[in-house]
C-alpha cells in the first residue's frame, strides 16, 4: 500500500527538479541570446558613429567628389540627387498606395478582389529590390538607351506602393464605423466622407506608414545601380544619370583608397541621420497639423 | 484642406481627429451622439431640409463624383496587379535570347563564361541557397529566444528599449551593413574567428584555409543579422496572437514557464513561426548589396565556407552594368526572373501561413 505513493512521490520529485532545471536553462538561453543579438547592433551603431563622426567635415556637405589622389571632396551632389530621386518616387508611389489602401478598407472589405489585392501587395513587398531595378531598366533604360534618375524613381516608387497600401488599409480599419455613418447620415457623399472623415481621422498613422516606406527605400542601392547609375557632378536632370548617396557609399566602400573609405563612412552616417531626421520631422509636423485640425 | 467649407457642419467631421487612435467605438458614440442631437439636423430634416443638407446638396451632385472616386480607387488597387504582370512580362521578354539559347539547362550548368558566351546559373543558385539557409540556421534560434525573452521573461522597463533596438536593426540600409561587413566583420572572420573555426571544425571540410575573410561564411553572418528583425518581430506578433487563456490553462495545470511556452504558445503559434522563418528566408534570398560586398564574387561550387561564392542577386548587381553583348544581358535578366519567381513563391507560402495563424487566433480570441 505504501510503496506506490512513495515511489510516485519520488518520481514526481525527480521530474519536478528536471522540469525546473529545464525551465532555468531555457530562461538562461533566452537571456544569453538576447545579449548576443544586441552585440552586433551596438557594434554597428557604435562603429558607425565613431568612424562617421570622425571623418565628417563641412566639405562633405558642400563639395562634389574629387578625382582619386586629391584630398577633400564631398558628396553634396549625391545628397541632392538622393533627395530628387526620393521626392519623385514619393510623388509617384504614395498616391497610388493610399488609393489602393482606401479601396481595400472602404470599398472591398470582405470581397475576394480585396483579398487578392491585399495578398498581391504582401507578395510584392517581398520582391528583391534588385529585381525592381532590373524591371525599371528593362522598362525605361533599355527603351531610352541611357540611364536616368527617373528610372530609379520608378523602381523606388514601385517598392513604396505595397507598404503604403497595407498601412493605409490598417489605419483606416481603426477608424470607428460610427464616425463614417454619422457623416453619411448627414448626406455627405461617400467620396467626401472618405477624404474628409476617414482619411483625416487616420492621417497620423497613414503619414507614419508613408514615412516608413520612404525610410525603407531611401537606403536602397540595388535598384539604383543600373537605373540612376550615379555621377560625379551636380545634376538635377531626371532624364540623365544622377548621383545618389547609397550608390556613392557602395562605390567608395569597394574602392581601394583610404580617402574614399573615409567618405563612405561619413556618407553612411549622414544617410542614417537624414533618414531618421526626415521621418521624425514629418511625424512631428503631421501630428501638429492634425491637432490643429482637431481643435 | 478646405477648412472653411466644412465649418458649417456639426462637429462630426471635426471631432474624429482629436480622438485617440485605437479607441474602442463605445466612448466615441457616447461623446458624439448628444452633440449631434443637440445640433439636431436629423430631427428637423423631414420637415424642411436643414442648412447643412442644403449646403451639401448644392456642393456636390453625389453620384457622379462618387462613381469617379470609387473607380479611381479601384484603378489604384488594380495597378498593383498591373505592376506584377508588367514586371514578369518585361523580364520574360528581355530574357528571351537566353531562354532560347540555353533552355532549362541554364539552371543546371556550372559554367559562367561571359567571354565565350556560355552561361549557366547553377553556382549562383548554390550560393544563394547555401548562404540563405546558413543565415536562417543562425538567425532562427536567436530570434525565437529573443522573442520569448521579450514576451515572457524581460522586466517591463527593458521591454520597450530592447524591442526598439531590435527593430532599429531593420532600419539600417543594406549598404551600411555591407560597409560594416567589409571593414569590421571581414577582418574579424579572417583574423580571429577563422583560425578558431579551422582548428575545431576544420575536419568537417566546411572551414578550410586559405581564408581571406570575404567568403560564404561572412555573407551568411551578415544575412543572419539582417533577417533577424524580420523573424523576431513577426514571430513575436504571432506568439502574442495566441489567446491568453491558452497560457493560463497550461499554467493552471502546474506547468513551469518553459512548459507553458512550449505547450501553450509555441505549439499554437508554430505555423506562424514557420511562416516568419520562410519570410526571413525570402528576404535573405533576395538580399543584394551587403552580400555582394562580402561574399567574394567567384562563380564556383565549393563545400568550403571559407571559399568565396556568388549569389543570384549579387551577380546581377556586380556584372549587369558592365555586361557587354545581348546574350550576357539576357542571361543576367533571366537570373533576375528566376529570383523574382522564387521569392514570389516563398513569400506567398509564408504569407499564407502567417495569415492563417493570426486569423484563426483572432477568431477564437473573440
Amino acid at each position: 500500500m505504501d510503496a506506490l505513493p512513495l515511489r510516485s512521490r519520488g518520481v514526481s520529485n525527480f521530474v519536478t527538479v528536471r522540469r525546473n532545471l529545464t525551465n532555468h536553462v531555457v530562461t538562461g538561453v533566452a537571456i544569453i541570446s538576447t545579449i548576443l543579438v544586441l552585440v552586433p547592433l551596438v557594434a554597428i551603431f557604435g562603429y558607425l558613429l565613431y568612424k562617421g563622426a570622425s571623418s565628417l567635415n563641412l566639405a562633405f556637405f558642400t563639395h562634389v567628389p574629387v578625382p582619386v589622389g586629391e584630398p577633400g571632396g564631398g558628396m553634396a551632389n549625391a545628397i541632392a540627387g538622393s533627395g530628387v530621386i526620393l521626392g519623385l518616387a514619393s510623388l509617384l508611389g504614395i498616391p497610388v498606395g493610399i488609393g489602393a489602401g482606401v479601396y481595400l478598407a472602404e470599398y472591398a472589405r470582405g470581397t475576394w478582389l480585396g483579398a487578392a489585392v491585399r495578398f498581391t501587395a504582401d507578395v510584392l513587398n517581398g520582391v528583391p529590390s534588385i529585381v525592381m531595378g532590373l524591371a525599371a531598366y528593362a522598362l525605361i533604360v533599355a527603351r531610352q538607351q541611357h540611364f536616368s534618375g527617373m528610372a530609379g524613381s520608378v523602381a523606388l516608387a514601385i517598392m513604396m506602393i505595397p507598404t503604403v497600401t497595407r498601412t493605409t488599409e490598417e489605419m483606416l480599419a481603426t477608424v470607428p464605423k460610427s464616425v463614417r455613418e454619422a457623416a453619411l447620415g448627414l448626406g455627405i457623399p461617400k467620396w467626401r466622407t472618405v477624404l474628409s472623415v476617414s482619411l483625416r481621422t487616420a492621417s497620423p498613422g497613414i503619414i507614419t506608414g508613408c514615412m516608413l516606406a520612404f525610410a525603407r527605400v531611401a537606403g536602397e542601392t540595388a535598384p539604383l545601380l543600373f537605373t540612376a547609375f550615379g555621377n560625379q557632378f551636380w545634376s538635377f536632370d531626371l532624364n540623365q544619370p544622377i548621383a545618389a548617396l547609397p550608390l556613392q557609399i557602395y562605390v567608395y566602400a569597394l574602392s581601394p583608397y583610404d580617402e574614399w573609405h573615409r567618405l563612405a563612412w561619413a556618407g553612411a552616417l549622414v544617410l542614417i541621420v537624414l533618414i531618421m531626421a526626415s521621418v521624425t520631422l514629418v511625424r512631428i509636423f503631421a501630428n501638429r497639423g492634425v491637432l490643429k485640425g482637431g481643435n | 484642406m478646405n477648412e472653411p467649407k466644412i465649418i458649417p457642419l456639426p462637429p462630426v467631421p471635426e471631432e474624429p481627429p482629436s480622438a485617440p487612435h485605437r479607441i474602442t467605438p463605445s466612448p466615441m458614440i457616447k461623446t458624439m451622439l448628444p452633440q449631434t442631437e443637440m445640433g439636431s439636423p436629423v430631427a428637423v430634416a423631414p420637415v424642411t431640409p436643414s442648412a447643412v443638407r442644403m449646403f451639401l446638396q448644392a456642393k456636390s451632385s453625389g453620384r457622379m463624383a462618387d462613381g469617379a472616386f470609387a473607380s479611381l480607387m479601384v484603378v489604384c488597387a488594380l495597378s498593383i496587379f498591373a505592376i506584377v504582370i508588367l514586371i514578369v512580362s518585361v523580364l520574360v521578354s528581355h530574357s528571351q535570347l537566353s531562354i532560347k539559347a540555353f533552355g532549362w539547362h541554364f539552371f543546371s550548368t556550372r559554367t559562367w563564361d561571359p567571354v565565350s558566351g556560355d552561361f549557366g546559373a547553377l553556382p549562383f543558385i548554390y550560393g544563394t541557397v547555401l548562404s540563405s539557409l546558413l543565415a536562417v540556421l543562425m538567425a532562427v534560434p536567436l530570434a525565437l529566444a529573443t522573442s520569448i525573452f521579450l514576451l515572457d521573461i524581460c522586466p517591463k522597463f527593458l521591454q520597450a528599449p530592447i524591442s526598439f533596438l531590435t527593430e532599429l536593426l531593420a532600419a539600417i540600409p543594406s549598404v551600411v551593413y555591407g560597409l560594416w561587413g567589409v571593414f569590421v566583420l571581414v577582418p574579424i572572420i579572417r583574423d580571429q574567428a577563422g583560425p578558431v573555426l579551422e582548428k575545431y571544425l576544420g575536419w568537417t571540410g566546411l572551414f578550410v584555409e586559405p581564408n581571406f575573410g570575404v567568403n560564404m561564411f561572412a555573407a551568411s553572418v551578415i544575412l543572419a543579422i539582417m533577417i533577424f528583425p524580420v523573424i523576431s518581430s513577426i514571430s513575436r506578433d504571432v506568439m502574442r496572437a495566441v489567446p491568453v487563456h491558452q497560457r493560463e490553462a497550461v499554467l493552471a495545470l502546474g506547468a513551469t514557464r518553459w512548459e507553458m511556452l512550449r505547450i501553450g504558445v509555441l505549439r499554437n503559434a508554430r505555423m506562424g513561426i514557420i511562416g516568419s522563418v520562410i519570410l526571413g528566408l525570402g528576404r535573405a534570398l533576395g538580399e543584394t548589396i551587403a552580400v555582394t560586398m562580402v561574399i567574394g564574387n567567384h562563380a564556383a561550387i565549393m563545400k568550403n565556407l571559407f571559399a568565396p561564392g556568388y549569389t543570384l542577386a549579387s551577380v546581377i548587381a556586380n556584372e549587369f552594368s558592365e555586361a557587354t553583348g545581348d546574350l550576357y544581358l539576357s542571361a543576367l535578366i533571366e537570373i533576375g526572373l528566376a529570383l523574382f519567381l522564387v521569392t514570389i513563391i516563398v513569400n506567398a507560402i509564408a504569407r499564407l501561413l502567417v495569415w492563417a495563424v493570426v486569423r484563426d487566433n483572432a477568431g477564437s480570441a473573440h
